[in-house]
């Protein structure tokens, strides 16, 4: 991989990482642990891998992004900020009444959201929908979805699985942010998740495991699936929940939590200054 | 609306299926229609053209929460989606993706119940939708329809490709008693006056309105004139029509093929009490489950018939 690109992404990260603890510091409390686990797969997507406008975030040719673990929006969020498609002081408003951006992605809020999630296992099929639609009117353009692993539990994830291994649908690119943990602990104890990749591949997609943490790895990753046709890809993310702030990742329970302003000033210190290094 | 009745107590030549699969099969000219079914083309009459049209069609299997959820996905990329399933299966099997990734999130699109209530008839209890348009009621901003005949299909249905948001339709999948003549033309949201009377308003829905014009003829011979009242759109229902059937004739039945909880019924109730409160009374299940058995026994059993009217009819005019 380009080292200049690799930088430039991991330094984005980091940047998301920040501005998504904000929003959560503002807030009080929040789905901290799966907004961080997955925020170097949206960093990777949002700078280096998708197209879009942030002008006209309708534009029927870009990309399509379902984060159907749709409790991750506050990191969707401080991405699209970022890129442009809304001020960034609406970042302070997260969950406030009249807020544009409420704790679920809502596509009728937020500039940029492209499906409304947060009933788990649906953004699968939206996202066949979305990626099927693309196909039907002729776009060349790649649906991204994004599941958790605890949202793997759900039926309709099995259902969709099975139509998009079926057709083929190899511009339909997915990601399980497999972080082992769900609300009431970890995946293996409530139910055991086995082998993801090995159970998609059974319904014919494509599949990688890959150091979700890991930038590098996770554009690699699209890489190579993109260079694969003729089946649906996912992409396991091994990763940790709350990865890049220390005190979250060390928490046993850290999907829902309560964020100190001692917390949050600790973290942001941190990643700040490894910002400052990244940026260098 | 332009529209002639024209009730002989005979049922079509032609089954509802069969008028739903030529009906998609015209809605499919337009580039944007896309039709998906969990696994009941055949059932519904479609799959000759389905076949014929695989960029358009899609047969998602036996899963209906991915029927729904893809349904919501082609909409939000700009297609017009029509899916169908069973009644029980597009409604209580697959609620909450409708609910949201439809009705919540936006989209515009089609969902088709067909087998609607007793008209399930051999496939049984299982199968047997009592509760769909009260489910669907409850949906914000939902539009849902009960289909009478196959004239009312075939003009309803496409207006429906270019209507915003959530849209549900039941219909039976058999011949049905013919109400309307070839051509009639239906505005959604506002309910068809089928037979003027002044003692009493009938408001049915789908199979019902034969049984009330039929009930209308009976009662018409011992002196009784009803009004009868095809409200098809059951929801946003026609309120300026309850109304005034209420002021004109002092009391109101409905019909329903449904629960009388939470459906047409209810309905029609909530538009009453707030207006003009007059005396009702309600045909169709009586929060029962259904059962298997032809579809003559089934409306005996659960009183779904234009004998169960009359009684209803004279016991709530003795009402006033």
């Amino acid at each position: 991989m380009d080292p200049k690109l690799s930088k430039q992404i991991k330094t984005f990260a980091t940047q998301v990482r920040i501005e998504t603890m904000k929003e959560f510091k503002v807030r009080g409390f929040g789905h901290v642990g799966g907004a961080l686990s997955i925020a170097d797969t949206l960093a990777v997507l949002y700078e280096a891998v998708m197209k879009y406008d942030p002008k006209n975030p309708n534009w029927e040719g870009r990309d399509k992004l379902v984060c159907s673990k749709g409790h991750a929006g506050p990191t969707l969020y401080s991405i699209l900020a970022l890129k442009g498609f809304f001020p960034m002081d609406w970042l302070n408003t997260l969950n406030i009444p009249g807020t544009h951006l409420p704790s679920h992605c809502d596509k009728n809020q937020t500039p940029g959201i492209d499906m409304t999630t947060g009933s788990l296992g649906q953004g699968v099929s939206t996202s066949i929908g979305l990626c099927l639609g693309d196909t039907i009117q002729g776009r060349d353009c790649y649906t991204y979805l994004i599941v958790g692993d605890g949202e793997l539990n759900e039926g309709q994830v099995w259902e969709g699985a099975q139509f998009a291994g079926h057709h083929k649908m190899d511009h339909l690119i997915a990601f399980c942010d497999y972080n082992k943990k769900q609300l009431d602990g970890y995946t293996a104890d409530i139910l055991d998740q086995r082998d993801i990749g090995a159970k998609f591949a059974a319904f014919g997609w494509d599949t990688q495991d890959i150091n979700g943490n890991d930038a590098d790895a996770v554009y690699e990753a699209i890489i190579k699936a993109k260079a694969t046709p003729g089946k649906p890809h996912m992409i396991v993310l091994n990763t940790i929940k709350g990865a890049g702030v220390k005190a979250v990742e060390e928490m046993s329970a850290n999907h829902h939590i309560v964020v100190s302003a001692e917390l949050a000033d600790q973290a942001l210190a941190d990643l700040e200054k490894l910002w400052a290094e990244q940026k260098g | 609306m332009n529209y002639k009745v024209n009730f002989t107590n005979e049922k079509e030549k032609r089954a509802m299926k069969d008028v739903f699969g030529a009906t998609v099969a015209k809605m499919g000219e337009d580039p944007k229609f896309v039709y998906l079914d969990a696994d009941l083309m055949s059932s519904i009459g479609t799959k000759k053209w389905a076949d014929a049209h695989p960029t358009q069609a899609y047969n998602v299997g036996v899963s209906e929460a991915n029927l729904a959820g893809m349904a919501a996905g082609l909409a939000s990329s700009g297609l017009k989606p029509l899916a169908h399933t069973f009644g029980p299966f597009a409604s209580r099997r697959c609620y909450d993706q409708v609910y949201l990734s439809i009705g919540y999130t936006k989209n515009d699109v089609i969902m088709i119940g067909s087998d609607a209530g007793v008209t399930a008839a051999y496939n049984g209890g299982t199968h047997m939708p009592f509760e769909d348009m009260a489910l669907y009621r409850a949906i914000p901003h939902a539009t849902v329809i009960d289909v009478t005949d196959s004239a009312m299909l075939e003009n309803v249905l496409p207006k429906l490709l270019d209507m915003k948001g959530l849209k549900y339709v039941r219909l039976g999948r058999k011949e049905v008693l013919g109400v309307y003549e070839a051509g009639a033309d239906f505005e959604v949201g506002k309910a068809a006056l089928v037979k003027d009377g002044s003692d009493v308003a009938i408001i049915a829905c789908g199979i019902m309105v034969a049984e009330a014009l039929k009930a209308a003829a009976v009662l018409e011979a011992e002196g009784i004139k009803a009004l009868v009242l095809d409200m098809f759109t059951v929801k946003p229902i026609d309120a300026e029509a309850v109304i005034a059937a209420a002021k004109k004739t002092g009391a109101i039945v409905t019909a329903e093929n449904h629960n009388v909880i939470g459906g047409l019924g209810s309905a029609v109730a909530d538009v009453l009490v707030k207006n003009t409160p007059v005396p009702m009374e309600m045909v169709g299940v009586q929060d029962e489950f259904g059962q298997v058995g032809p579809q003559d026994f089934l409306q005996n059993f659960y009183g779904l018939t234009s004998e169960v009217i009359v009684e209803k009819v004279k016991a709530v005019i003795a009402r006033k």
